[in-house]
């Protein structure tokens, strides 16, 4: 592993890039971010500005017009940056799929490193997700 | 002195490095006292290390219109201000015979240039709401100097000096009325200085998303948030060098200890405001400065004429 490896994965700041779904993604995400789960412990912060992410949470359904600023905002954050997405909307569409404003899964836009199924999921399912991913990034099995 | 001890010094000991490291163990002090308020546990004790050291390996953006030089170096004035305001502090605590007269206005003056360093590069960045951080930080600099330039006048009228060691010599401040209602507001203008709660509306990260700060990235991010670990450590410093006679070094272990606990103290005081008060607007915040601030330290000032 890496210093740089061990350094990321030591101190993430998360961005949340919400993409106009049901919200109720948004919530289970500040829901996590709240002192009873205390994500610090693990280097964990929510950061307000793009430049300072290293984990892109993208949530909802993105159409031909927001998915444009979608990909904007991927290619501001400062690499290396991972993105996770979060919820069945981001991950598939979910029940939006027949909608007139869905267009394609968000992976079709930008890379995704993790997929984080549920509708919403829960917090405790997040934090999964992001130690799934530090492993992952420090290329344990 | 050689000129390789000389710079030895101002490097490492007691200048740049010290004062890093000493001011990244301070904000881990800031982020633990605050998660114990909020009843969490809270960051690991290597973790402001993590953040500046992984900012040092993420790539640097240099926004389209930007002015590079300016948006790149701004960063390292405010990092070698900081530096060279906590070696002064730190030779009149250590030799203490080797300061000057007047080395108390100069760490004034190097304690005011991280704020403009904020100022210049968000200014540099070209975006809006960094231009609108820097502009805050402006009117907030331009409020709080006044009162403390005012505050720090009332230890210097009781010793008759302008010499941090004939402070640190001299019986405390606080000892006297007028020196209690300076620490007061030397405190207050601290919490602006550091543009902390409820003065931080130059970075406000839930309407400017980061002020200042917001096109920074990597690096020159890294830059400024160890400059703010090293203001945090050397303002409570300096706050206690002026008015409680700050670290004794000569006189054995238990001065020391008490040194440092006041040390301490003061910079739990500075948490614990931050972590209980809400922001304030600017306006309010210029208005309460040069309002009931400003007041209270010239009440100060005139009752240490007095002699009080
Ligand atoms: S996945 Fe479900 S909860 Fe999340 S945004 Fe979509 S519809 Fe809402």
């Amino acid at each position: 592993m890496s210093f740089a490896v061990n350094m990321l994965t030591r101190s993430l700041n998360v961005f949340h890039l919400g993409g106009s779904a049901c919200n109720n993604c948004d919530i289970e995400i500040i829901d996590t971010l709240t002192p009873r789960y205390d994500l610090e412990r693990f280097g964990i912060t929510l950061v307000g500005s793009v430049r300072h992410a290293d984990v892109l949470l993208v949530t909802g359904v993105f159409n031909k017009k927001s998915a444009i600023r979608l990909k904007r905002v991927y290619q501001e954050a400062a690499k290396p940056v991972v993105v996770i997405a979060i919820g069945a909307c981001a991950c598939t569409g979910n029940m939006f799929q027949k909608s007139y404003n869905w267009d394609v899964p968000v992976d079709k836009y930008i890379p995704v490193d993790a997929y984080l199924p549920g509708c919403p999921p829960k917090p405790e399912a997040m934090i999964m997700a992001v130690v799934k991913l530090v492993k992952k990034l420090r290329g344990a099995k | 002195m050689d000129l390789g001890y000389l710079i030895l010094q101002v490097l490492v000991f007691p200048g740049l490095l010290f004062t890093a490291v000493a001011g990244l163990i301070t904000s881990w002090v800031d982020r633990k006292v605050t998660a114990r308020v909020q009843m969490r546990v809270g960051p690991p004790f290597l973790q402001p290390f993590y953040d500046v050291l992984k900012l040092m390996i993420k790539e640097t953006c240099i926004p389209a219109g930007t002015a590079r030089g300016l948006f790149l170096s701004a960063p390292l004035f405010g990092m070698a201000a900081a530096a060279l305001a906590s070696l002064l502090i730190w030779r009149a605590f250590l030799v203490p015979g080797q300061t000057f007269s007047g080395d108390i206005i100069v760490i004034l003056y190097l304690l005011t240039i991280p704020a403009v360093s904020v100022i210049l590069g968000s200014f540099a960045s070209q975006n809006p709401l960094a231009s609108l951080g820097g502009s805050r930080e402006m009117k907030l600099l331009l409020a709080y100097e006044l009162p403390f330039v005012l505050a720090i006048l009332v230890p210097v009228i009781h010793t008759h000096s302008i010499r941090l060691f004939d402070l640190l010599a001299a019986a405390p401040a606080v000892y006297k009325p007028s020196g209690i209602i300076a620490f007061a507001v030397a405190i207050i203008c601290m919490q602006a200085k550091l543009t902390l709660v409820p003065f931080d509306a130059p970075e406000a990260e839930t309407e400017l998303t980061g002020g200042a700060y917001v096109e920074y990235s990597g690096p020159p991010l890294g830059v400024f948030k160890l400059t703010r670990a090293m203001m945090l450590f050397t303002m409570p410093i300096f706050l206690v060098a002026i008015f409680c006679n700050g670290i004794a070094f000569d006189k054995g272990a238990l001065p020391i200890l008490l040194g440092v606990l006041k040390y301490l103290g003061l910079v739990v005081v500075v948490v614990l405001i931050r972590n209980t008060a809400p922001r304030l607007r600017i306006d309010q915040a210029v208005k309460f400065f040069w309002g009931p601030v400003t007041l209270a330290a010239l009440v100060a000032v005139i009752a240490a004429f007095l002699g009080w």
